[in-house]
């Protein structure tokens, strides 16, 4: 890890933290906070349509809201319209299940010129792959931890 | 109804808020960030703090990709507590399922409408 630096990448480090632009931070947490919310209220009012038209509960909802939200995120993507939300809003267009969504979905539709099999097949989870590992991996871990305790009746 | 659509805006734009501190201030990448939250997802599923949310936040709490995690913990015990240990793996997409499913679909659906720009 701790790999020697010569004098002049040293050198060159200093100039460069110099030169570095500052991210502004409280600007670009304020955009995702609104952006992030606004996409959670849309999300909201859609669980409210699920839950009176079709009657799922407050937990069940999430499921049919997930998928709906993915296919918002398919026609705005496919229309362009997510890319620029995203420059405009970071994580908070990145960070809800539509940024999710646009990952897979953007990644199919670029690559389908490879051809469907290899193209869109293959590059589909370029990007949310990890997502998916590290989430499945996780709970698979968290998920054995509990039930072990609960076999031997430690909680 | 009206302060479930305020508490879901402001939780699930509280949660985007700690996606952009872990973009500028901890300078990771949004596939890191990602990770990240779903693990931390995973984790308070574990200890059952993420359902309270949900029933707080509703979509608040749902829509962030942290909800993923928790809904993959949430299916392997569900289905650990009929069948044992043996259900820890094959739960894990009991209920979550539609998140996968959709992004599948639609991506295939996207890439059949829509021409790659730029």
């Amino acid at each position: 890890m701790a790999k020697q630096k010569s004098p002049e990448q040293k050198r060159y480090e200093k100039i460069e933290q110099k030169h570095e632009a500052k991210r502004p931070v409280v600007k670009n947490c304020i955009k995702a906070f609104f952006v992030g919310g606004s996409i959670c209220l849309v999300g909201q009012a859609v669980s409210y349509f699920y839950m009176y038209y079709f009657h799922f509960t407050e937990q069940t909802a999430g499921n049919p809201t997930v998928a709906t939200m993915i296919f918002f995120a398919m026609l705005l993507t496919g229309f362009g319209v997510y890319d620029k939300i995203g420059q405009f809003a970071g994580a908070g267009s990145a960070v809800p299940i539509t940024g999710f969504g646009n990952s897979v979905i953007s990644a199919a539709i670029e690559h389908r010129t490879e051809g469907f099999v290899l193209g869109v097949g293959g590059n589909m989870f370029k990007l949310a792959g990890s997502v998916i590992l590290f989430g499945v991996f996780s709970a698979f871990v968290v998920a054995l931890i509990k039930t072990l305790l609960l076999i031997w009746g430690v909680i | 109804m009206l302060p479930m659509f305020f508490w879901a805006f402001v939780i699930g734009g509280l949660i985007c808020v700690i996606g952009q501190i872990m973009f500028d201030v901890f300078k990771l990448t949004p596939g890191h960030t990602m990770s990240t939250l779903v693990v931390i997802g995973a984790i308070l599923g574990g200890f059952g703090v993420y359902e309270p949310l949900i029933d707080f936040a509703g979509a608040g709490a749902t829509i962030p990709i942290t909800s993923f995690g928790n809904s993959l913990v949430n299916g392997a015990l569900q289905e650990a507590d009929q069948h044992g240990l043996v259900g820890v793996l094959t739960g894990m997409f009991e209920i979550t399922s539609s998140g996968i499913s959709a992004a599948v679909v639609f991506g295939f659906i996207g890439a059949l409408l829509f021409k790659p720009k730029g």
